[in-house]
């Protein structure tokens, strides 16, 4: 078995139909309340301007706006360290923990932290992190990595969180009530968070004129684990910067509408300094950002706010699920980032993509993410990398196209894939044919067929408003 | 420090000419005919309960009865009883069993329903996320339209910690089926004071 590939492992996860379907649904859903939410707000086209010209302020003004944080958080009592890369941001961390002789610690949600393998270095170590968001919680019992940056377990049921947790802490066998799971997984998770002394977490904002922090969750885990901690260790990429609080009005109205379409999250806490008598230690991280940083067309890339609006409208995405992406960061944003770190490990993630153009169209921050695809294409072909890759990548996106759940996102796919890959939509040999049956091109228009999905769509809503 | 210097060193070298911030012109965003209205409606989205009541003694009142039915609640509100001089100071174990706590908030947010509260109000980071059933109390001058009004009117480096509460902790990572009570709070009522 040679390198993972995007199109063979989405092979994997399209081989249960229903699950396919579902998760396909889910998302989607979860777009749509995205839409809804952000129709609500006459200025929601100007927030996304504000959004995006703010951070190419802050990127082209980067190491004047690190240093200002770095003074400012120093002031606030904070200890703030540099990571170059992944390993010696893990090392820092390892040398607090050490240094504090802590041995019980909980984390929650950091993509960062996923980046560098925290968890795997530190057990090598002898030491357990516990994760507390609870889809981090459950992948971590599984073993598994998250599929989704903002719903890490989505690739899951709940039929499988049940046999999880029946293993790991004796809930009732098959029981695969949400209610009952998430109630047992906040006594077990309540009784860790009272004996933990350490924290790490994550940052989804960092103020240069403040010198402090702002997290956001739902479930309250980053404040449950950082309250009680002696120590508190929050870890940022060098891109998480913004000048000033004000700023955070424009970043906070986007970030959860256009993440799940709730007008904001239940909890977005400031941290501008440690409470009495805890230690707060910042670590700033680079791994690969500055490069991307001096390159012209990716360094949009570095704007994300990881709401992952883009995965959620991608019709790959939610077609082939987060693991097939073979990265960290799954989805559009990923397919740009991977291939900076390892542009042939990942060459073949910027092809599993249809150009659709939908990811530029939701991104709250304006980045021009097909455009950039496209450009990784261009230049992971000039040198030599797509190889089979493009042509698996291609068949899988013949799959992906003639599956008529695909329809309901817009008509352009439907007559792009026409225009563009008739052969291999037509093509007997496609092996995707042999699974599924092709549609016949619809008899219908495509507008009234349209509609008429739309409506079934609506009918199956099964989602919970406002998750 | 040999990281510090190569990361900014990189920056210096591979960062854009500057570009300059937009103007922000907050003026022209939503605002609302009835903030109260629109307050309400957000806390029902966000799974939040209700009161409006005429003042401090209504407050009382409730609150009384509260500990009439032998809850386990923490005050932080001077005008409804004397405080715990040892709040700041407890831990997680010493907070663990808090039914309820009661907690001011400075600015209320019609836009999405969150409230600010700062380490002043709450006097132990903990106590908003670790009590069963928060209660934040807010007046009804101090509703805004939405989070650009609410940052003129706070200052976040004035505290060590301030948060935006918005209704209970909830969750919807098994299946996107949303549970309220992940973490924090099960439950959350705002009391607006008319
Ligand atoms: S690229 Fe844009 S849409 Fe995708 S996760 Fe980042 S901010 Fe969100």
């Amino acid at each position: 078995m040679g390198k993972p590939v995007h199109s063979i492992l989405s092979k994997n996860f399209i081989a249960d139909n229903d699950r396919t379907d579902w998760h396909d649904e889910t998302l989607f859903m979860v777009r749509k309340k995205r839409d809804y939410a952000s129709n609500q707000i006459p200025e929601w086209e100007t927030l996304r301007q504000w959004a995006s010209q703010i951070k190419a302020h802050t990127l082209s003004n980067l190491d004047h706006y690190l240093t200002v944080f770095e003074k400012n958080a120093n002031a606030n009592g904070i200890q703030v360290h540099w990571a170059a890369n992944a390993m010696e941001h893990n090392e820092i961390i390892y040398g607090i923990i050490k240094q504090t002789g802590i041995s019980s610690m909980v984390k929650s949600k950091s993509m960062l932290t996923e980046e560098c393998h925290l968890n795997e270095y530190l057990q090598d170590k002898g030491i357990q992190v516990t994760d507390t968001d609870l889809g981090e919680w459950i992948i971590q019992l599984r073993k598994e990595h998250p599929s989704h940056i903002v719903l890490p377990a989505i690739h899951l049921k709940k039929q499988d969180v049940s046999d999880t947790f029946h293993q790991h802490i004796q809930t009732e066998k098959n029981n695969n009530d949400p209610k009952y799971l998430t109630t047992a997984a906040r006594h077990h998770l309540r009784n860790i968070f009272i004996k933990s002394k350490l924290a790490i977490t994550g940052v989804n904002f960092a103020i240069a004129e403040t010198g402090g922090i702002v997290i956001c969750t739902n479930e309250g885990n980053a404040d449950m684990g950082v309250h009680g901690a002696a120590v508190h260790i929050a870890c940022m990429g060098i891109e998480k910067i913004i000048p000033e609080t004000l700023h955070l009005s424009i970043f906070l109205r986007l970030l959860a509408r256009s993440a799940t379409g709730q007008a904001i999250t239940t909890y977005s806490s400031h941290f501008t300094s440690p409470r009495k008598g805890q230690q707060m230690h910042i670590v700033i991280v680079d791994n690969g950002r500055t490069r991307l940083l001096g390159n012209n067309n990716f360094r949009n890339s570095l704007k994300c706010i990881r709401c992952a609006a883009c995965f959620n409208t991608c019709p790959v995405y939610r077609k082939t699920g987060g693991h097939s992406y073979h990265s960290i960061v799954a989805g559009p944003i990923g397919s740009i980032l991977n291939p900076n770190t390892d542009i042939k490990a990942n060459a073949d993630l910027p092809f599993a993509c249809t150009l659709c153009g939908s990811c530029s169209n939701v991104c709250p921050v304006k980045i021009d993410i097909h455009n950039q695809l496209w450009i990784w294409r261009q230049q992971i072909s000039k040198e030599g990398y797509a190889g089979k890759t493009k042509s698996l990548s291609m068949k899988m996106m013949a799959y992906i196209l003639s599956h008529p759940n695909v329809y309901r996102f817009s008509g352009n796919v439907f007559r792009m894939t026409l225009k563009y890959f008739p052969l291999i939509i037509k093509n007997k040999l496609n092996p995707w044919y042999r699974q599924r049956e092709m549609p016949e091109a619809p008899k219908k228009s495509f507008r009234q067929w349209y509609i008429q999905k739309q409506k079934s769509e609506f009918k199956k809503q099964h989602i919970k408003k406002d998750s | 420090m040999n990281s510090r210097s190569n990361i900014l060193k990189k920056i210096a070298e591979n960062k854009p000419a500057s570009e300059s911030l937009p103007v922000l012109r907050f003026d022209d965003t939503i605002h609302y005919a009835d903030k109260q209205a629109q307050f309400i409606t957000a806390l029902q989205n966000v799974a939040a309960e209700v009161l409006e009541i005429s003042g401090y003694a209504a407050i009382n009142t409730l609150y009384k009865n509260l500990q009439a039915a032998g809850k386990k609640i923490i005050n932080t509100i001077p005008e409804i009883d004397d405080l715990n001089n040892q709040l700041p100071s407890l831990s997680a174990e010493n907070l663990a069993g808090v039914e309820i706590a009661f907690i001011k908030g400075l600015v209320a947010v019609a836009e999405n329903g969150a409230v600010w509260v700062t380490e002043e109000q709450m006097q132990n980071r903990l106590l908003p996320f670790i009590c069963e059933h928060l209660y934040l109390v807010i007046e009804r001058e101090n509703i805004v339209d939405t989070m650009h009004q609410a940052y003129q009117k706070i200052d976040t480096a004035s505290s060590g910690f301030g948060v935006f509460i918005a209704g209970p902790s909830k969750t919807a990572d098994i299946e996107q089926s949303l549970v309220i009570g992940a973490h924090g709070p099960k439950k959350t009522t705002i009391i607006i004071i008319n």
